[in-house]
């Protein structure tokens, strides 16, 4: 078992998840904001890597990628942080990015290297499941590496089964079809997306992301879900001078009955 | 076919549809619909109407006596310069635009690099009365500015893409980031056999008319249907995958596409993706691409902007590997002489992306009976400040 599955089979409600972007907004901020996350109790990482052109992104992501980069952000520079990161972070911690950067580094070599610094998944939107059970489930596999699906409100029954069938950690949730940073709306049709995918008992736990940013969104999430996940939200806080103490007040907004882990 | 799409929708290593869940529904649903769709009369009927009386199809194949006389074989040029709105984009456009109304979608979009393919989609929108929003890079929109109006009038919205580098291939991120947001009414038009599958195949299939039409008309002219050498110019590629389509399977017919190689391939500021770019994924395929050790995509240069995109249709990457097609280059020296040679042997003014391709005819020997064709995409029109400016007319 890794971190994360066992992450889940300890605790299975109001997990709270954190996305914020490998180099940003300075090159080596990567541990402290980690560390920081930890500490105000947050129950685990998805820890981007950046990509010059990021399809699924909403301009918040898109923003930080771009500043990362242009501050030296690589995958190679990214692995050797996340060395020093596992020897003050110990939840979960989730790579999330675009495949093609994985090809260029080769995903074999990729995934055996994310698994050596202490990496439990990968969340890569544009790996399609036949490309990822045709030529690179293997590699995830034999480093225990737990590959995380994105289901919307459009994904069809029988495509939620057989995604349900590929995961080894949760199913990631997106309360709606569009890019990252949008607002989300709880209407209707939304809720009854979140009831259905509850009523199918899919034997993977589901996180919700995208569009949740505070307390009211959160809480609702996890109603349905057994946790979300903030990523535009944290990341534009990331923005103001001096973010590092904002952090636990942030993580406390979005969860008040925390306590943080000193 | 031997160089045919598989039910995966790769071409040997290349293509698939590397894109995120928001998209599959839509993407998938394409691919579901869009070859009943073609194979229905009705389509079949009014995509050719409108390609014979609005577009003016078939474009003549011309027998170019002073280039053959200069190069000592037949030359011809397939005219798709002579296409209303001026190149090969307009066969692609209509044919999207029937399935779109077919598939009951209100709202096109597109993206577009110098304008030639949002033009060609503003065109058929106002033709069908149906909503246009065009993404394009925000220093291209400065850069080719008449086809920017020339869109409005039509009636489309232009939208500028301001991220990343702000050209193609950042307006092609913008418009697949709309329809992730509108993947109900919203039919993507693409302009080049580029993006996830069914993309390359379905738009391969609309400009194969031009190979179609090329065959039937050597045959005429010459009493041979396969000439010896086919050439044609790719930045995505879509005027070279038309221009060769029918002749894919005749394995003696030599097929060379002309990439840019802008100020030189190791310039630093080239196009040229086959001798510069590795396996790789961009805009849902996987392709060969130009980028950066660590993965990330190289902005290419060349001095036509319809040629400056990092990556090529998969179909091509597989041409390519399976070296069905020799993939040369030209640099933008040696285009704009050659577009110059055109306009003072044969009186057309070819664009400046088709001049590449003319460009070859330079590094290549001939034997007097050989047949060449060579496609001339586009018209001159859009160039002629870069000519003036370089020529000093």
């Amino acid at each position: 078992m890794n971190r994360l599955q066992n992450l889940f089979a300890n605790k299975n409600d109001n997990l709270l998840s954190i996305y914020f972007t490998a180099g940003y907004p300075e090159l080596n901020a990567t541990v402290d904001i980690a560390e920081a996350l930890e500490k105000a109790g947050v129950d685990f990482l998805e820890v981007g890597f950046p990509y010059s052109d990021p399809v699924a992104d909403g301009p918040t992501i898109q923003q930080s990628s771009e500043k990362a980069l242009e501050n030296g952000m690589t995958v190679n520079v990214l692995f050797e942080q996340l060395k020093d990161l596992r020897k003050r972070v110990s939840i979960p911690i989730l790579l999330m990015g675009y495949i093609n950067p994985m090809v260029q580094y080769g995903v074999e070599r990729f995934c055996k290297k994310a698994a050596e610094v202490g990496v439990d998944g990968l969340i890569i939107p544009d790996l399609p499941m036949y490309e990822y059970e045709k030529l690179y489930s293997g590699c995830f596999t034999e480093n225990n590496l737990s590959n995380i699906f994105l289901v919307t409100p459009n994904t069809s029954e029988e495509r939620i089964r057989k995604i349900d069938d590929l995961s080894t950690g949760f199913i990631y949730l997106l309360s709606s079809s569009s890019i990252t940073g949008s607002n989300l709306q709880v209407s209707v049709p939304i809720e009854d997306y979140y009831k259905r995918i509850k009523a199918m008992e899919l034997k993977n736990p589901t996180i919700i992301g995208f569009g949740i940013s505070n307390s009211s969104t959160f809480n609702k999430a996890c109603q349905y879900a057994n946790g979300a996940i903030v990523g535009s939200a944290f990341v534009k806080l990331l923005a103001t001078d001096n973010y590092l103490p904002l952090i636990p007040d942030f993580i406390k907004n979005i969860k008040p009955d925390l306590s943080s882990r000193g | 076919m031997k160089y045919g799409v598989d039910e995966h929708g790769y071409y040997g290593d290349f293509g698939g549809a590397y894109i995120p869940e928001m998209l599959y529904p839509n993407v998938e649903a394409l691919r579901k619909q869009y070859l009943q769709v073609l194979e229905d009369n009705d389509f079949k009927a009014e995509f050719d109407q409108l390609l014979k009386d609005y577009v003016g199809r078939p474009s003549p194949l011309y027998h170019a006596k002073r280039y053959s006389e200069k190069y000592g074989a037949n030359i011809f040029f397939k005219r798709e310069d002579l296409n209303h709105t001026g190149s090969h984009k307009i066969n692609n456009a209509i044919g999207q635009i029937l399935l779109a109304e077919r598939l009951g979608k209100k709202r096109i979009i597109a993206e577009t690099g110098a304008g030639q393919h949002g033009v060609a989609t503003a065109t058929v929108c106002a033709l069908k009365g149906l909503e246009c929003v065009v993404y394009m890079g925000e220093i291209d929109m400065a850069r080719q500015a008449p086809n920017v109006s020339r869109m409005k009038m039509l009636g489309a919205r232009v939208v500028p893409a301001t991220s990343g580098s702000k050209t193609l291939k950042d307006a092609t991120n913008e418009a697949l980031r709309d329809w992730i947001g509108n993947p109900e009414d919203t039919h993507y038009i693409i302009g080049s056999v580029v993006g996830p599958y069914p993309y390359p195949e379905m738009v391969a299939r609309f400009q194969s008319i031009i190979s179609y039409e090329t065959k039937k008309q050597l045959l005429e002219q010459t009493g041979r249907e396969l000439p010896e050498y086919v050439l044609a110019c790719v930045g995505g590629g879509s005027n070279a995958i038309g221009m060769f389509y029918h002749f894919l399977d005749d394995e003696e017919v030599k097929l060379i596409a002309v990439e840019a190689a802008g100020q030189g391939i190791n310039s630093g500021h080239s196009a040229a993706t086959t001798a510069l770019g590795k396996d790789g994924v961009l805009h849902g395929m996987r392709t060969i691409l130009m980028q950066t050790e660590d993965g990330q995509v190289i902005e290419p240069y060349s001095i036509s902007a319809g040629l400056d995109y990092p990556g090529i249709g998969p179909q091509h990457a597989h041409l390519f590997k399976a070296d069905r097609a020799q993939y040369v280059s030209a640099t933008d020296e040696e285009a704009l002489q050659a577009g110059l040679l055109c306009c003072q042997l044969e009186g057309i003014i070819p664009a400046i992306e088709s001049s590449h391709a003319l460009a070859q005819l330079e590094k290549m020997q001939f034997k007097n009976d050989d047949n060449i064709v060579i496609c001339i995409s586009g018209r001159g029109d859009k160039d002629l400040d870069t000519y003036i400016k370089h020529f000093g007319y």
